[in-house]
């Protein structure tokens, strides 16, 4: 058991304003399989915007490809519009090295050449190996690198933390 | 030396090399499958690449001749990013005398990471993958009259993209049964993935009896052989691998065992047909059938590309 209490609804309800403020007209929001596409899916919802939200998974970019291999089914990416031109906001649930994102960007990449890209995560829990920073993070923790951090969703849609490993 | 544990699995039961279906698992089928999927939808990007065999490459060592699985095995090593070198070595080494193992030691010398295999003995590829360096990788591109695991895996996913579930299926392989590999690898592969019936159709000289003890049905009448069944699986009549009069005549066959419109009414209404390829029209099935609306044989040249992505992403992934 952790000691650490992150009340992922309380936090959820700041990203959803700090996203507010990152929207333009033109922008769709992308959420991070699987974790971030949940926040963008209830974002897109609570910022009642048209249309569907993209998802996106950065398994064939991977930089740990060698050494960890595929994982799973691999391609989650649905990205429901033209991605050439559009303003991107990237929504994940946990930031800590940064490796994800820069996959994700790559991914993205594969599809067109967006405006412009921006980030909004949950935690930013430190730790980055990459320059790489969120404009929206509605919570920043440390936590030991031997722990993981994850959204978990219950049946209800409600949002909370999974911390796995010791503490 | 040979190991008792199957040569394609890891220690922790991971895919390292694919050259055979026959005792590969449910969960690592099934991994195939699913990985295949996700890789169809890279056709339909703007960047149709993806990097993950990005500095790899790999040799596609053709001793048989094959148009369309080295080209798609091609088509596939490059949208991973691989470098892709392809040797015609019938023309070359081999006709100079060169042996298999001595030719695998030069082109690991150019630092090959992966082997793609076809060759007319059976067991080639499991030779070289027992002696080439651990970070090498072999796919089996077909060998002998044994097996050709990724045709095999290719009809898989053809059948669950149009029939979803395996386990309430009747499919029926029909033709030229015993010269085939891809009837081998489709059997096993059919098997693991719970199809409740198999039947193997044909005349006596093509279909061994034995096929029984893998659990399949065998016909030698076309009409039993196909009445209900929910796909059917027509084989190419392989008059190269042929020795003897094992045959009156390719006309003869046809009439028996050709599919046509008429046979393949007997079949279920939405029965599919499917066909590895290349096809003989009017040796073992008729244009309008090739051509029709059952036919299936075009879809399974795309969806094979996939599937070879699919294998050659996960045996590199995985380490010996």
């Amino acid at each position: 058991m952790s000691t650490l209490h992150l009340d992922a609804e309380a936090l959820y309800a700041d990203l959803l304003s700090g996203v507010r403020d990152l929207m333009k007209p033109d922008t769709v929001l992308v959420g991070i399989w699987s974790g971030g596409a949940w926040l963008a899916e209830r974002l897109q919802r609570d910022l009642k915007l048209v249309g569907e939200h993209g998802v996106i998974s950065s398994a064939l970019h991977r930089d740990d490809f060698s050494s960890r291999g595929m994982t799973a089914a691999a391609d989650h990416t649905k990205l429901p519009f033209d991605v050439e031109g559009r303003r991107i906001v990237l929504v994940d649930d946990v930031l800590y090295t940064g490796r994800t994102i820069r996959a994700t960007l790559n991914e993205l990449f594969d599809f067109g050449r967006p405006a412009s890209v921006s980030l909004a995560v949950l935690v930013d829990r430190g730790g980055r190996e990459l320059p790489i920073h969120a404009a929206v993070s509605a919570a920043r923790i440390t936590l030991p690198s031997e722990q993981r951090l994850s959204l978990a969703r219950d049946a209800g849609g409600r949002f909370s933390f999974d911390i796995k490993g010791p503490n | 030396m040979l190991s008792r544990r199957n040569p394609q699995l890891n220690s922790h039961g991971e895919l390292i090399h694919l050259l055979s279906i026959e005792g590969l698992p449910q969960a690592v089928l099934n991994q195939i499958l699913d990985t295949a999927g996700s890789f169809l939808s890279v056709n339909d990007r703007e960047v149709k690449k993806v990097p993950l065999l990005r500095g790899k490459s790999v040799f596609n060592l053709f001793f048989e001749n094959s148009t369309r699985t080295r080209t798609t095995f091609e088509i596939a090593a490059k949208r991973l990013s691989a470098d892709v070198i392809n040797l015609d070595i019938a023309r070359s080494s081999a006709a100079k005398g060169e042996s298999l193992l001595d030719t695998i030691a030069n082109l690991s010398a150019m630092h090959a990471d992966m082997f793609v295999v076809r060759h007319s003995e059976s067991g080639a590829p499991y030779l070289i993958a027992q002696h080439c360096a651990p970070h090498v990788h072999v796919v089996n591109a077909g060998d002998g009259r044994h097996a050709h695991p990724t045709q095999g895996l290719l009809d898989m996913y053809t059948i669950r993209h149009y029939k979803q579930d395996f386990t309430k299926l009747t499919v029926a392989i029909v033709g030229d049964i015993v010269h085939s590999r891809v009837a081998r690898s489709d059997i096993h592969a059919l098997t693991t993935l719970g199809v409740p019936e198999i039947r193997a159709v044909g005349p006596k000289t093509l279909v061994p009896g034995d096929l029984r003890e893998m659990g399949v049905r065998v016909c030698h009448d076309m009409k039993e052989g196909i009445r209900g069944a929910d796909v059917v699986i027509m084989l190419r009549l392989q008059n190269e691998r042929m020795s003897g009069a094992m045959l009156p005549s390719a006309g003869e066959f046809f009439k028996n065992y050709g599919l046509t419109p008429e046979k393949l009414a007997l079949a279920k209404p939405d029965a599919i047909v499917m066909h590895p390829g290349p096809i003989n029209r009017g040796v073992e099935i008729d244009s309008a059938v090739a051509d029709g609306t059952h036919s299936v044989i075009l879809p399974q040249v795309t969806f094979g590309i996939a599937v070879r992505m699919a294998v050659m992403s996960i045996i590199a992934g995985n380490n010996a």
